[in-house]
């Protein structure tokens, strides 16, 4: 309690986040000395400060480089990833591939809140084209990252997306991440008020809440849906989910054909 | 020591033994030539004693998997050349930051940029100790020959663990590609520094926290049982960050104080002919080859010159030569660069004795003979 009051803004969705990181952690009943935290630069990344476990807060865009060392050199730590979305899919996006294409057992949770919060509201690769950023002041025109697509392509073998509004949905998507023995990707939709809220006039908080209720669609009821009734929404829900060779446990096959030699 | 333990091999593969007798159980990197065969030989011999190499998509991911691994406890090392160790620069201050203990290896080639890669030099001395942000401490070793390659990665190993830092092994394209015979002496045989740990039961334990007359604290490994917190921001003795001046003053001032209070344990140099020496002829490295051979010559011509070689060139031997320079008349530095390591023998000599200096950045290395005709012109 003495790392109170938090850095986060009033309103920020990183804590509900946060949160259901958390509780998926204490659902499995995963020993705590046994949890890693890692996290890059960013408000996102500020989380794993918070949290009462092994935890690494690095430089911007390498959290999933440094987690890549601390899983292979100790593959019994549950090692999950804290991330944002400059952090994960520019400066680190290099090492999100990798990560993806190795399938090594690590959970990234992507806060994505569309900016960069922490330097003040420039344009992220999820600021959709057209919005406004401090970098943007006449209109983005790149053309965003769907970061599930992305992970899913590159190699991860779990694939989802939440959000802040569908909390306890995300909870179980976390779960299902880190049950999964290889790279998962959870992209959990946050609220950032301050930066993209004020500056794309999107509202307060609790505004941005309730558009993610309205314009969320769950992949299973999405399937049964026409594409203009889709039209304007985003999916959520469990992208994938296949088995694959894990990266730490083929290494070890290959420590374990020496270790007659020793 | 067994007659036939001796070996001939590069530099680079010098320095994997070393690494390895040295504890190292994991590897982190990217290949670039001329430290290639350093990636190649870990990759080889580290599963076989149950450590991991990791081939990462970038020097930058390098670096980082081998703090992350350097972190749970193991002996972690990454190894570059020019365009990589400039990569890298960023998270050499985290782990200074952090306090990590984990080996750089930079073997020198010719720059600035891709420059001649196969080609030797020794530009990179001042980004060693400049190439991060910030003020930080840093200590950084170079060998001269393939044995003191290896002896000097154990060395490397040992600092790192000793003052919880990263500590750089400046080699060269001269002595990472050069062959010589090496006795690989047994391991019970060699001085092994492991990091100082906390005791187990210690319920109180903070990551950051030291004793009175201590320069670092414990350090326990992720999953050993005590949970901390680790961030290159300033913090405090939990590890966890603060805005606090007086706690940045406290933090950073110990970085530095670390290796300065402790200069006489982390300093060693080679002295040859130097009781009635007039000149003096400081080289390092690869090219201190040179500069012994040229010495060597001159003396036979009954010149009175003398040679100083640092081995560890951060923190630089600033004692050992000013008493140098209020004995001679001139120092001569020959080094594989346009003038690095003669800016620093200027600062500390203060006019006290001439210097001159022999540089090249044509990608050749400088030959005895140009020495010998530098040291017969000043003398
Ligand atoms: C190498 C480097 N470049 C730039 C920065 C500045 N910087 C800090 S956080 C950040 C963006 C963070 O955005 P995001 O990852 O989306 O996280 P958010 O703050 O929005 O949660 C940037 C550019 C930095 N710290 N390091
Ligand atoms: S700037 Fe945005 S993302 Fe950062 S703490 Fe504030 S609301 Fe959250």
């Amino acid at each position: 309690m003495d790392k109170l009051p938090h850095i986060w803004c009033p309103g920020c969705g990183h804590g509900i986040l946060m949160r259901a990181i958390a509780k998926a952690i204490e659902n499995l009943g995963l020993d705590k000395d046994k949890v890693c935290i890692v996290s890059g630069i960013g408000c996102s990344s500020r989380a794993p400060g918070y949290m009462d476990f092994n935890t690494l807060h690095t430089t911007h865009g390498r959290a999933l480089a440094f987690a890549t060392g601390v899983k292979l050199a100790r593959p019994e730590l549950e090692v999950i990833v804290i991330t944002g979305d400059g952090d994960a899919a520019a400066i680190g996006g290099n090492h999100l591939i990798h990560a993806a294409r190795r399938n090594i057992n690590i959970t990234t949770i992507v806060f994505n809140n569309n900016i960069y919060g922490m330097t003040g509201g420039q344009y992220s690769p999820t600021t959709p084209t057209g919005d406004l950023g401090t970098t943007a002041p006449y209109g983005n025109i790149d053309r965003p990252f769907d970061i599930p697509k992305l992970a899913a392509s590159a190699g991860a073998t779990y694939v989802a997306r939440g959000t802040a509004y569908h909390a306890n949905q995300l909870v179980k998507l976390v779960e299902k991440g880190i049950q999964n023995k290889g790279f998962s990707l959870i992209e959990g939709v946050s609220v950032c008020p301050t930066y993209y809220g004020r500056k794309n006039k999107k509202g307060t908080a609790v505004d941005i809440m309730k558009w993610q209720r309205d314009h969320a669609v769950d992949i299973k009821v999405a399937e049964k849906l026409s594409s203009e009734q889709l039209e304007g929404k985003f999916l959520i829900g469990e992208f994938k989910n296949t088995t694959e060779p894990e990266y730490t446990e083929e290494y070890q096959k290959i420590i374990d054909r020496f270790i007659k030699e020793r | 020591m067994k007659k036939n333990n001796i070996k001939l091999m590069q530099g680079n593969e010098a320095c994997v033994e070393g690494a390895i007798a040295a504890g190292m159980r994991f590897y982190g990197g990217y290949p670039i030539t001329p430290s290639t065969e350093i990636a190649e030989g870990s990759a080889q011999k580290l599963p076989r004693v149950g450590g991991k190499f990791i081939q990462m998509e970038d020097e930058i991911g390098g670096i980082a998997a081998t703090i992350g691994a350097a972190l749970t406890g193991v002996k972690a090392m990454t190894a570059t050349s020019g365009p990589g160790f400039s990569l890298k620069q960023e998270n050499i201050g985290y782990a200074a930051m952090a306090e990590i203990p984990c080996v750089i290896v930079n073997v020198q080639r010719h720059g600035p940029s891709t420059g001649l890669p196969t080609s030797p030099s020794q530009g990179d001395v001042m980004q060693a100790k400049w190439g991060t942000h910030g003020d930080h401490p840093v200590i950084a070793l170079s060998p001269s020959s393939v044995k003191e390659t290896f002896d000097l990665t154990i060395r490397c190993f040992n600092l790192a663990e000793k003052y919880r830092t990263p500590v750089i092994l400046l080699l060269d394209e001269i002595v990472g590609h050069m062959r010589e015979g090496i006795a690989i002496p047994d391991t019970s045989e060699l001085e092994i520094i492991d990091r100082k740990k906390p005791s187990q039961d210690d319920k109180d334990y903070l990551a950051y926290k030291v004793e009175e007359g201590e320069y670092v604290a414990p350090m326990a490994g992720f999953g050993d049982g005590f949970r901390y917190h680790v961030t290159g921001l300033v913090h405090d003795e939990s590890g966890f960050p603060t805005n606090s001046n007086a706690v940045a003053d406290k933090l950073c001032t110990r970085l530095m104080k670390k290796i300065e209070d402790n200069i006489d344990d982390i300093v060693t140099y080679e002295e040859l002919y130097m009781e009635d020496a007039e000149v003096v002829v400081l080289s390092y490295g690869g090219t201190a080859r040179s500069a012994k051979s040229a010495v060597k010559k001159a003396r036979e011509k009954g010149l009175k010159v003398g040679m100083f070689r640092p081995i560890t060139i951060w923190p630089f031997p600033e004692k050992q030569i000013k008493e140098i320079a209020d004995k001679v008349k001139g120092i001569i530095v020959a080094e594989l660069n346009y003038g690095q390591l003669v800016l620093e023998v200027e600062r500390v000599v203060k006019g006290s004795s001439d210097i001159f200096h022999i540089g090249k950045v044509d990608g050749d290395i400088i030959t005895p003979d140009e020495i010998l005709s530098k040291i017969e012109e000043v003398i």
